[in-house]
């Protein structure tokens, strides 16, 4: 069964439709970049899988949950679906280590012995054991985007999203986060990513969905997407990307 | 006549004392209900939110002196007689509230929606994002203008020398009419007020200071 199932869904925002009918099947293991101009409904497609957006129409299921507005249920699916956001969103009253440990301990009740040695393996998976008892605001943007895939990790989520994780990072701080997002995709983690990084989608991401007007405008694998895109709006869109 | 003596002095001194118990009570039942008053603003019931709304309205657009009147005068014509440091703790109490929901309401919006976004995405409840992520950065943003709400309401206290209450500055009046040394007199009542405001300001600077320093958010 695939890890995320998208069905014609359908988003307003007040009169504006940003997503017309998208449909998406993710199987589990599987890289998909997702790119497209600003406003073309990618950002939005994604917030909607965790419920972040509450769509009007159509289906949604991730890691076997159906996305539904109740509380409860949408708790459920989330402790399985990890999200990380372009501005980091660390809770910055907390050090590095309470960030991470927060909602294993109080959202999935486990033991803090287990959470503990839980923020140790995820903070050494994207090399900052040594930032445990930091404050974000100590840290470089790099670190914080690290440190909050690391928090989403500690949920051991089976889908992770990614919103532009890298875009309000300086280009020198923005590798180490794709290193990270990297051997992240190889340790087969199910990745959806809203990315401005072409590099990384073609190198990396199985499956590249280009988004134009809130529609999935051309979808397939990576290599082909980038080699030959079919449609004028994505070579558009490429030939822009490149220069 | 009198002259303005250590006696008198003491005596302003001592009333210093019911102008700081005035203050820390009607502060302290004030926080409870400008408390509760923020969490009913702010909770998705819409009776709650409109019936703090009214309150705080209500209460903000009316001196807190008609509020005192209202207590203490009102009251006795139903046969309820106040104590006069009943009538005023509870009419500050009343005052303090209204602005501290306000503040509080305030810094709980300024903590910025993404947090929100962040703990609910980790399958956080609305209680638990309350007390772990937004009240504890709420907290923060408050305490300069608590503080600086407290050093006003430390001096707002002398209003309720209107209904006899002797307070610090009801004090200086009283010493005033005994011994006429109107600078002497209201010089000390003063410094006083401004040995206890100062402090509370500087403290208020302080942590705006402080605060600033621990956000690069």
């Amino acid at each position: 069964m695939p890890a995320v199932v998208i069905e014609d869904v359908h988003k307003r925002f007040g009169p504006v439709e940003v997503l017309k009918g998208v449909s998406l099947s993710v199987e589990a293991g599987q890289v998909v970049a997702i790119i497209g101009r600003s406003g073309s409904g990618k950002s939005t497609l994604l917030r909607c899988i965790n419920g972040l957006e509450i769509c009007q129409s159509g289906r949604i299921e991730v890691a076997g949950h159906v996305l539904d507005r109740d509380p409860r249920r949408l708790r459920e699916l989330r402790k399985d679906v990890g999200i990380v956001f372009q501005s980091y969103n660390l809770f910055p009253h907390l050090t590095v280590g309470e960030n991470i440990m927060l909602a294993p301990r109080i959202a999935k009740g486990l033991e803090s012995a287990e959470v503990r040695k839980l923020a140790v393996d995820v903070l050494a998976q994207v090399g900052l054991s040594e930032k445990f008892d930091a404050y974000p605001d100590n840290l470089s943007g790099g670190q914080q985007q690290r440190v909050a895939i690391a928090r989403s990790l500690a949920m051991r989520p089976q889908v992770m999203l990614f919103d532009e994780v890298t875009s309000a990072l300086d280009p020198e701080l923005t590798g180490e986060v794709l290193v990270v997002m990297e051997k992240l995709a190889k340790g087969g983690m199910t990745m959806l990513l809203v990315t401005h990084e072409m590099n990384f989608a073609r190198n990396v991401a199985d499956t590249t969905v280009f988004m134009h007007q809130g529609k999935i405008w051309e979808a397939g694998a990576s290599a082909e997407i980038f080699a030959a895109p079919k449609t004028t709006e994505l070579k558009s869109f490429l030939g822009a990307g490149m220069h | 006549m009198t002259t303005f003596g250590w006696p008198e002095f003491l005596f302003i001194l001592r009333s210093a004392g019911w102008t700081l118990l005035l203050t820390a009570v009607a502060f302290a039942i004030g926080s409870l209900g400008g408390g509760a008053l923020a969490i009913m603003r702010l909770s998705r019931g819409r009776v709650l939110a409109q019936a703090a709304k009214a309150y705080i309205l209500v209460i903000q657009s009316i001196p807190v002196l008609m509020v005192l009147f209202m207590s203490y005068y009102g009251l006795s014509l139903f046969g309820i007689e106040l104590p006069a440091f009943f009538a005023a703790s509870a009419s500050l109490a009343i005052y303090v509230s209204a602005y501290l929901a306000e503040i509080w309401r305030g810094s709980i919006e300024s903590v910025p929606y993404q947090q929100w976004e962040a703990s609910s995405s980790l399958a956080l409840t609305r209680t638990q994002q309350y007390r772990y992520i937004i009240i504890p950065q709420a907290i923060r943003i408050s305490l300069p203008p608590t503080v600086g709400f407290l050093v006003q309401l430390v001096k707002n206290t002398s209003i309720v020398s209107v209904v006899g209450f002797v307070e610090l500055s009801r004090a200086g009046q009283l010493v005033n009419n005994a011994t006429f040394r109107p600078f002497q007199v209201f010089a000390a009542v003063a410094a006083i007020y401004f040995l206890i405001c100062f402090p509370l300001s500087r403290l208020s600077r302080y942590l705006e200071g402080a605060m600033h320093a621990g956000r690069g958010h």
